[in-house]
């Protein structure tokens, strides 16, 4: 028998039971969307982290005490205002440390209170990072030293405590005490449904007063090229470990966070491929059964194609293209269903979607051989049959 | 080869033996039958049910082998066969009809005759043409596109016996083709039969415990126990 025409009584075989074909192809519909969804996701993640790290600016070093671990418990800080110029000295220009010492207090104009993080800044913050005042004015050097409080406010901030009303020259309320709004920090969007723009802005000796501490909780370090980075992480920990003696300290680089970040967003992205690809497996086995059930029901056309000429290979070839069928139109109906099913959870929901080319081809693959796998023993019993007791059965 | 086989015996059976195994108890369903066939030959086999007699049509129609005795089919020795040459030897020797008609439902007519062709390779047009031949041949041509269950018993069975003819077989076993057929349909396909032996010089072999069809055979053979009486 010709392939084209094994092809022929397949499909035809598939459309004269088409609800229970529908069925069967649902089970490798689900999974082969499942793994798409859930890849897309995954790498939509990464890519997502990736693209806030790198929004930070460029060649940043984040020194911080105690050993960098992600999710460790942070050390108690050592810093002081002072290692900035320590470390400015190491760096060569002073205006290329920021610090941060942090803290969630409660933000208020008259009634309206919004709880955000309020940060203690220096100058050197818009030059370090990427952050752009939008109107106004940024914190000074005077402001620093003077402990002036004003603080730069982020536009999430605003519109909550503000509504329409221009801040700039009007006064907050930050854990109760009164600052005076010098800036709009410039709008930054949400990343993982997370505002990126409810953070306040105040000069770091306001905040150590305001906190009741003597500490900063970090420094962000930026390097004048790329090359630098490496070296200067190296020569910021042993200048700091020279003042503190005995005393642990990290400086992380972009890339290093990207590293690990990435490296847990891609075992991430691997399980769920994983978890998907089990109830591909599901869904396989279902096709498996079906299939079987189906060599029973036509025991007795099977019988008569036997009589009639068909060899062993005719008929299992008649069966597995069956399954196949079966698992590839079920697949590509999957990464249709997969790819619309991303780009929706992407638009409704802030989690962010990436389909990546790899992904509905692997799926693809991967239910054509689910289809020949779990085809085969079926085809094989139907192939097997023996044309006297098949044609006697009922 | 055609004319090889049309001129030796269609079928020919040496002290052939069949028996099987049901539960580790060996039942001997054939106990050593000889006989031949020749072609344009009309041979009913004639026995109560149990004989034997469905036994030695699936030997003769190559669905089954022999344990021992030599058993030829279109001048080929069947235990020398494996399953894919059996197959090839079913489709391009014998023509099959049975008792329950054993149509594909939800497939024409045309479609039902032309299968024996599909196993053989012939390309669609030609399968077409040849089938709607052989369903002229047993006057439904004007039914090819109708499904079995348009078809009467009669017409369904006629329909069979096309798909048997299709392929031009040397040998057409037929099983009780008349158990499932009122009186005049069963007439009108034994008349079909009875012509075959004549037009086409095709050896015809009916299995029935019917006197009536038995009676239209040129010869016939009583099966009891497993041995020709």
């Amino acid at each position: 028998m010709r392939t084209g025409e094994a092809f022929r009584v397949a499909l035809g075989a598939l459309r004269a039971n088409r609800l229970r074909s529908a069925l069967t192809m649902l089970g490798v519909v689900i999974g082969v969307a499942a793994v798409v969804v859930l890849v897309a996701l995954g790498s939509g993640a990464k890519q997502e982290v990736t693209d806030q790290v790198e929004s930070l600016g460029s060649n940043i070093i984040i020194v911080v005490p105690g050993k960098f671990e992600l999710g460790a418990a942070p050390t108690v800080s050592r810093l002081t205002l002072d290692d900035v110029g320590l470390l400015g000295r190491v760096v060569g220009d002073e205006g290329a440390v920021a610090v941060s010492v942090a803290s969630g207090e409660n933000v208020s104009n008259g009634r309206r209170t919004t709880f955000v993080t309020v940060n203690g800044v220096n100058e050197n913050v818009p030059n370090v990072f990427d952050r752009p005042v939008a109107r106004g004015d940024y914190i000074t050097a005077a402001d620093v030293d003077t402990r002036r409080r004003v603080a730069v406010l982020g536009s999430t901030v605003v519109r909550r405590i503000f509504g329409d009303v221009d801040p700039l020259g009007r006064q907050v309320s930050i854990a109760g005490v009164r600052f005076r709004v010098i800036g709009v920090l410039a709008h930054q969007g949400s990343a993982f449904g997370v505002d990126r723009d409810t953070e306040v802005h105040i000069p770091v000796t306001a905040a150590q007063r305001l906190f009741g501490v003597e500490r900063i909780d970090a420094l962000a370090v930026k390097a004048p090229r790329s090359e630098d980075v490496v070296p200067l992480q190296h020569k910021l920990v042993a200048a700091l470990k020279d003042k503190y003696t005995g005393e642990e300290f990290s400086a992380v680089t972009q890339s290093q966070i990207l590293g690990t970040i990435g490296r847990i967003l891609s075992l991430l992205t691997l399980v769920l491929a994983a978890i998907a690809a089990i109830s591909l497996l599901v869904g396989g086995v279902g096709v498996s059964n079906i299939m079987l059930v189906s060599v029973r029901e036509r025991t007795r056309e099977i019988g008569l194609r036997k009589a009639l000429g068909a060899r062993q290979r005719d008929v299992l070839l008649q069966f597995l293209i069956e399954a196949v069928l079966l698992c590839v139109v079920g697949g590509l109906i999957g990464i249709g269903l997969g790819v619309s099913g991303s780009l929706l959870v992407a638009s409704v929901t802030p989690l962010p979607a990436v389909i990546s080319w790899w992904s509905p081809v692997l799926a693809f693959t991967v239910s054509a051989l689910v289809g020949i796998f779990f085809g085969v023993a079926p085809a094989r019993r139907a192939g097997r049959l023996d044309p006297v007791e098949a044609l006697r059965s009922e | 080869m055609t004319v090889e086989v049309r001129a030796g015996p269609a079928v020919e059976a040496v002290d052939v033996r069949r028996s099987y195994q049901l539960d580790g108890v060996t039942v001997e369903a054939l106990r050593g039958v000889s006989m031949r066939v020749d072609p344009g030959e009309y041979v009913a086999v004639v026995g109560p049910s149990g004989s034997g007699k469905s036994t030695l049509m699936h030997l003769m129609g190559c669905l089954d082998r022999p344990t021992s005795g030599t058993l030829r089919v279109g001048g080929r020795d069947v235990a020398t066969l494996g399953d894919a040459e059996l197959a090839t030897l079913r489709n391009r020797t014998i023509g099959f009809v049975f008792q329950s008609f054993q149509l594909l439902g939800r497939t024409s007519a045309l479609d039902n005759v032309s299968l024996p062709l599909v196993y053989r390779g012939v390309r669609s047009a030609e399968r077409r043409d040849r089938a709607a031949a052989a369903l002229e041949a047993v006057g439904l041509g004007q039914r090819l596109g109708h499904r079995p269950s348009q078809l009467s018993g009669g017409e369904q069975q006629r329909v069979a016996i096309a798909r048997a003819l299709v392929g031009e077989p040397s040998l057409l076993l037929a099983d009780e083709p008349t158990g499932n057929l009122d009186t005049a349909s069963g007439a009108e396909v034994l008349a079909l039969l009875g012509g075959l032996v004549e037009d086409r010089g095709v050896a015809v072999v009916v299995v029935t415990h019917d006197r009536e069809v038995a009676e239209r055979a040129s010869r016939r053979v009583d099966v009891r126990d497993g041995l020709l009486v």
